[in-house]
């Protein structure tokens, strides 16, 4: 009897709290669905429909648009489309590795200060960001054009011909994507240095590791969940960048973004771009498996959150 | 004797690995291993521009001994410490370790391991691997390191922790994993610094024991760091006290706790029953107290000083207070202040000529006092203890 009426006093609390569960959750889940889910689908939908006059989508549905990604078009295969996968995933590749470079130094050298400096470094590091990233943008256009002092250095190391600036190029791309998402580097780095016991450090010298086996051995391994979540933050948005290949890369430089964003924003072929959206993301959800994988061995204890 | 080991390491580091790959003479030589004597001479260490760490240090530590060096905190312990194992740079003088000045010798080719406060195990090792640390940094070889954390395993009774991670451990379970860690490295030195501050008082007093009998049985010779004057007392063979960076005593346990050398040394051990010295003469001194005689044989050369009475000398209403000679015994009348049981002892808070005197009395056979109580104390002149300030 007491057992029975127990059972039933917790199942009640248990259907308040689902319902207080569902009150919480339930704005943002519609938010979601509206917002996230439904649009997918439709790209989806779209990406399957055959090309209409004026670029818009239209019936039957069809493979065509994942063929013209792929390359094969009225006057057969071209290279083209397959280049612009390669160009994101190789400047994504390259500028990942060089936020590192650069992040890693700044983020430890950081920790090394006085606690009173290091908020103030690491909101230098963030203040940037506050500006827009279209007007940071053209700010590198106007350092890298042709007759800037930096042009003029290239020039004279002969790393590019006379007359010539070092933006548009590739290269102008690479240093706005470093610059653009330093700080999404910085501050996962700093997080996990932070966090090190600099007696752990001790420990790994007095037993016998070198300055650099210390490194390697001590140091690294523990600051690689920062990493990776750093390369998260940072290779996902540059794989899919608009803005900086678009101002910095003139013709040549473009990115799957761009290749995305002309086939909405001209008003060309919507299924073609929904088909390139398809593409990045599944392009995307393969490097985060990897990333996933790469944490769970490398992490140790720590699992990478991502 | 030479010190295989200590030669190795201060030679270039490529000489080091191979001389270690030789694993049949590095096992021998486990046997036949030298604990290391420690001297250090003239050291000096500021940080900053006026906090003074270590002012002109001189010290000689024994091979195979237990030596503590204790004192408050900041009196300059841990620095010293830390210069052994090479973590801190003296601004002057000299550290030699098995007779070989290793002053300039940064830390990891120092045959020296540390037992560190935190213990700084690396969470992202497994206790495997953090045992094998040291190992492998030298450059042994895997069935080397996996015999070796075998037999350290076995030496500390670690049984099945080996094989957990290391954020499952208690805070004494990591404790005997970071002394394993530094002792499977068999250091000419092992540095302790304040190993056991972080535990409750009861695994504390066991881990105390376990360490001086590994160390008793490695006849290693093991420097310890703590602010703890009982834990210091228990199990050191001698004991160095610290304040200000500067080294006020060095002695056996008995002789820092039975004849301090000033009053610093003689508050830190926890002693109370310290009265300022107006005036002195051959056996008698001048005290808050009054007169007191004293054993001509304790004579000092200072004049003034402390008077240390230590509580456990004191005699409580003693029927008969020396009967030889009752006019040298000193006695003098008191009122029980405050009584505090101790089960094994008794502690009394006296107050004798307006001033406030602790008492000890063990608690055998003897009637407990009352707060109010008059008592006679008696004091052998034996018992009296110069002090200088």
């Amino acid at each position: 009897m007491v057992e029975s009426s127990r059972t039933a006093s917790r199942s009640r609390a248990v259907i308040g709290e689902s319902q207080h569960l569902l009150f919480s959750v339930a704005p943002g889940a519609l938010w979601i669905f509206v917002f996230l889910v439904l649009p997918s689908l439709y790209l989806m939908a779209v990406a399957f429909m055959t090309n209409g006059p004026y670029g818009l989508p239209q019936m039957p549905l069809t493979l065509d648009s994942f063929e013209q990604l792929a390359g094969f078009g009225f006057l057969g295969w071209s290279p083209g489309n397959l280049y612009t996968l390669l160009r994101s995933l190789w400047q994504t590749l390259i500028a990942t590795v060089l936020v590192v470079m650069v992040a890693y130094p700044i983020a430890y050298y950081i920790t090394t200060c006085r606690v009173k400096w290091r908020a103030i470094m690491l909101l230098l590091v963030v203040v940037p960001s506050w500006t827009n990233q279209v007007i940071r943008t053209f700010g590198w256009m106007n350092l890298l054009a042709p007759g800037t002092p930096l042009s003029d250095l290239a020039q004279w190391l002969g790393v590019i011909p006379p007359n010539m600036g070092l933006y548009p190029s590739n290269f102008a791309v690479t240093l706005g994507l470093v610059y653009n998402f330093l700080p999404f580097m910085v501050l996962p780095l700093y997080a996990a240095f932070e966090k090190l016991d600099t007696a752990q450090v001790q420990a790994a010298q007095d037993l016998y590791a070198s300055p650099m086996r210390t490194f390697w051995h001590a140091v690294f391994p523990q600051t690689l969940p920062g990493l990776l979540a750093g390369t998260v933050l940072v290779a996902i948005p540059a794989f899919g960048m608009y803005v900086i290949p678009e101002l910095l890369g003139g013709g040549k430089g473009m990115m799957l973004g761009n290749l995305v964003a002309n086939q909405f924003a001209g008003g060309s072929n919507w299924p073609l771009g929904a088909a390139g959206a398809i593409l990045m993301l599944i392009a995307t959800f393969i490097g985060l498996f990897a990333m996933r994988r790469i944490g769970k061995r490398l992490g140790g204890g720590e699992e990478v959150v991502i | 004797m030479s010190h295989p080991t200590t030669v190795a390491k201060t030679a270039d580091q490529g000489e080091t690995e191979k001389s270690r790959s030789n694993s049949t003479r590095q096992s021998s030589e486990r046997e036949r291993r030298e604990p290391s004597s420690i001297e250090l001479k003239g050291l000096h260490k500021r940080f900053g521009k006026d906090t003074v760490a270590l002012d002109d240090v001189d010290l000689t530590i024994e091979a195979g001994e237990f030596f503590t060096l204790l004192g408050p905190s900041g009196c300059g312990k841990t620095t010293l410490l830390r210069m052994l194992a090479g973590l801190e740079e003296p601004d002057a003088g000299h550290v030699c370790i098995g007779g070989q000045d290793v002053t300039d010798i940064p830390p990891h080719k120092r045959s020296v391991n540390t037992v560190f406060q935190s213990y700084a195990l690396f969470p992202h090792l497994s206790v495997r691997d953090n045992l094998a640390f040291g190992l492998r940094m030298r450059g042994e070889s895997k069935t080397e390191q996996r015999r070796k954390v075998d037999e350290v395993a076995e030496f500390i009774q670690l049984g099945s922790l080996v094989d957990r991670p290391v954020d499952q451990l208690s805070g004494g379970q990591r404790q005997r994993i970071a002394l394993a860690r530094a002792l499977i490295c068999e250091p000419n030195v092992l540095l302790l610094d304040e190993p056991l501050s972080a535990l409750d008082a009861g695994l504390r007093g066991q881990l105390q024991v376990e360490l001086q009998r590994i160390q008793k049985r490695l006849g290693m010779t093991f420097v310890f760091v703590t602010h703890d004057q009982a834990e210091a007392m228990v199990m050191s063979d001698r004991i160095a006290v610290l304040d200000g960076g500067i080294i006020q005593q060095v002695g056996s346990p008995s002789e820092v706790y039975e004849h301090p050398r000033n009053a610093f040394v003689a508050r830190f051990m926890g002693h109370d029953n310290l009265y300022a010295i107006h005036a002195s003469g051959d056996d008698w001194v001048d005290t808050e107290l009054g007169r007191l005689r004293l054993d001509p044989a304790e004579q000092r050369e200072e004049q003034d000083g402390w008077l240390l009475i230590r509580p456990e000398t004191l005699e409580l209403n003693a029927e008969n207070l020396n009967a030889e000679n009752p006019e040298n015994y000193n006695q003098l009348q008191g009122k029980v202040m405050e009584r505090l049981y101790r089960g094994s002892h008794v502690e009394y808070r006296l107050e004798v000529e307006g001033v406030t005197m602790m008492a000890t009395a063990s608690n055998v056979g003897q009637r407990l006092l009352n707060v109010g109580d008059k008592v006679t104390v008696g004091v052998c002149p034996d018992d009296l203890v110069r002090v200088a300030s």
